[in-house]
């Protein structure tokens, strides 16, 4: 039996948004190759989630485990392994979140699939499966040919595919696996919540988001003071954190906080997809870069394509003057 | 302890100007600058932090062409004990899976405790090697992990996840650990320390030593391309004095302040 296989996923009792993306890309799918899409929930009581999924897939596979409470990847392939056997589906989608980097290339691997990550689009033809996917620190995308073969293995950036609300009516499938339980050599232990700081840039109009392109780290007072002046406070990208020139706290992106302020302020930014899928909600956002192809400049209203030491001390001025 | 380091010689992208090549599936690597893949430096400096704990040494291994020895030598020169180069010149088109398979197979043939690689390299951002690796290896991984506490056989690993939720595993070892950036804080080397690495010796490893009738590849680059525009910046043009008053009086019009 063929088909579209998407993986749902949830944490701590909440399904993930790249779950209905997936699904959304799923749909997309199994209409160009008129087959149908199963969702699979790895889940303990899975069945509040499949009332929340009802209307998005053709049909729902739900595996009941404690195991499957919390994320182990070992769980997850020992169950997605017996499933992708029996099912034989074309495509098997799941995000390529921090859950499917862990997962997708050991159970691509241990099944002979072909795997491809982070794909923004995907077309198959005549057998054959194209996906786009972006390298190079986002300044090219790359059309890459997979390896013929009857089933392929799948991992979506999340925010590519939209939900489109979907009105299908899933028929359940109830599935009881003989399953392992959680091995001695993996073991999930516990989640660590992250540190709450000072200050919440969540909770800010205007935030100043400052990048690599800062340089060093005396020069974050610049930008300190430029926030501070405009009525502001100070995100960062990855980067920043991890040399330790702002704490955790300041850290805009995916694996760190998601932001929505009025206005944005990126400062030697380069707008990996990371850092721009915490600031997109912006609602407005400009841009200083002295790279003109810098991807920043496709997320931006506005932009400022020069050298950051130069715009900020007279931007820091015009903007004290009308703020008056 | 025997600590792998898998080590990526990369083009360094995020402040140049990356163009296609002639052929239409590479880019023009001449007028770009090579390093070390950021995610490396750390799982590097991870590797040289376990040795110091533990005792024992650390190989520092990558596939690449004949430059990627020049950073095998930066490797040593922080603290990694021996190197392998695999010759990617002598075997032939590369994606993620054939990496792996590769790595696999010279790493097959010596002890090791603990496998670091990065979480992702930043020239094709797969981030699938090191999970490949370990797969193909029979040993257990952790991905994008921030922080490592090893004891005796096993070791609690944290996992950075979305928002920066932190996933707290036991896991026995050995086994493939993906290293997220920012996960310590990597040394300098010291110039006497790059002076004695540049007369060491990298063992090499071509297709002499690896048949390949068994290496599979799963992807292949048909085009690179720029990535179209959906959504641009009104760039505004000017002097310092003439942009700042611009985007100023956007602002206020705007009433964004
Ligand atoms: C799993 C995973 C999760 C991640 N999560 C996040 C996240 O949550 N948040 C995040 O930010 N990143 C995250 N990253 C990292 C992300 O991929 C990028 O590496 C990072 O966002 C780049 O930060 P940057 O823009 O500061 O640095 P760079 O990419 O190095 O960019 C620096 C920019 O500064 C510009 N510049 C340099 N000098 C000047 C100057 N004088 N004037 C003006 N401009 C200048 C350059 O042109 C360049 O565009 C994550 C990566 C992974 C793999
Ligand atoms: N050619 C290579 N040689 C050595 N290690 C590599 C190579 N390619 C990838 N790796 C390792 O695998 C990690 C993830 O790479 P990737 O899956 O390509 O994103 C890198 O950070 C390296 O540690």
């Amino acid at each position: 039996m063929a088909g579209i296989l998407a993986l749902v996923e949830h944490r701590q009792g909440t399904l993930r948004d790249i779950t209905f993306e997936t699904l959304a890309c799923g749909r997309l799918l199994a209409q160009q190759l008129g087959e149908s899409l199963t969702g699979v929930i790895l889940a303990e009581n899975p069945d509040e989630f499949a009332e929340q999924l009802k209307s998005h897939a053709h049909r729902l596979i739900l595996v009941n485990s404690p195991v499957f409470k919390n994320f182990n990847a070992e769980c997850y392939q020992e169950a997605l392994s017996q499933i992708i056997r029996s099912e034989n589906p074309t495509i098997v989608l799941m995000g390529h979140s921090a859950f499917g980097m862990d997962l997708a290339p050991s159970l691509a691997t241990s099944l002979s699939i072909p795997l491809m990550t982070d794909c923004l689009a995907v077309d198959f033809h005549d057998g054959i499966l194209k996906v786009t996917r972006q390298m190079y620190d986002g300044k090219l995308n790359a059309r890459v040919k997979l390896r013929k073969h009857p089933s392929y293995l799948l991992t979506l950036r999340s925010g590519t595919f939209t939900d489109d609300q979907a009105q299908l009516n899933a028929e359940i499938v109830n599935l009881d696996l003989a399953l392992a339980g959680e091995p001695d050599y993996r073991r999930f232990i516990e989640y660590i919540e992250p540190v709450v700081g000072e200050i919440d840039i969540t909770k800010s109009d205007v935030v100043v988001g400052v990048g690599r392109g800062i340089k060093e780290k005396e020069n974050i007072a610049l930008v300190e003071d430029f926030a501070k002046a405009i009525g502001g406070v100070v995100g960062c990208t990855r980067p920043i954190v991890d040399a330790e020139w702002l704490p955790k706290d300041r850290q805009i992106g995916s694996s760190g906080k998601t932001i929505k302020p009025k206005l944005y302020i990126a400062v030697g930014v380069s707008g990996a997809f990371q850092h721009v899928a915490g600031m997109k909600g912006a609602e407005t956002i400009i841009a200083i870069n002295k790279d003109p192809n810098a991807p920043i400049f496709n997320e931006a209203d506005y932009g400022i394509v020069d050298d950051l030491f130069k715009v900020l001390p007279v931007l820091k001025e015009k903007i004290s003057e009308i703020k008056g | 302890m025997n600590i792998i380091v898998c080590i990526k010689r990369v083009p360094q992208t995020a402040d140049a100007d990356v163009r296609v090549d002639s052929s239409g599936k590479d880019i023009e690597r001449q007028r770009l600058s090579f390093d070390m893949n950021e995610a490396d430096i750390y799982a590097l400096e991870e590797a040289v932090i376990f040795k110091e704990k533990f005792g024992g040494n650390v190989t520092a291994i990558s596939l690449g062409g004949p430059d990627a020895e020049e950073t095998l030598r930066i490797a040593l020169a922080k603290g990694a004990d021996n190197a392998v180069r695999i010759k990617a010149e002598e075997l032939g088109e590369i994606d993620a899976y054939k990496t792996a398979q590769l790595l696999a197979l010279a790493i097959k043939s010596k002890p090791y405790d603990v496998i670091f690689s990065g979480c992702m390299a930043t020239d094709d951002a797969y981030s699938q090697v090191g999970v490949i690796l370990a797969e193909l290896l029979g040993i257990p991984h952790a991905t994008l992990v921030t922080k490592v506490e090893a004891q005796e056989g096993k070791a609690h690993v944290y996992r950075e996840l979305e928002g920066g939720l932190l996933e707290h595993l036991e896991m026995a070892l050995p086994a493939v650990i993906t290293v997220q950036t920012g996960i310590n804080v990597p040394r300098y080397a010291s110039l006497i320390a790059i002076r004695r690495a540049a007369s060491k010796q990298i063992e090499t490893i071509g297709k002499d030593e690896i048949s390949d009738t068994s290496l599979t590849l799963n992807a292949e680059i048909e085009e690179l391309f720029t990535p179209p525009v959906t959504k641009r910046a009104e760039i505004i043009e000017g002097d310092a004095e003439e942009v700042s008053t611009r985007v100023a009086t956007i602002i206020k019009e705007k009433g964004l302040i």
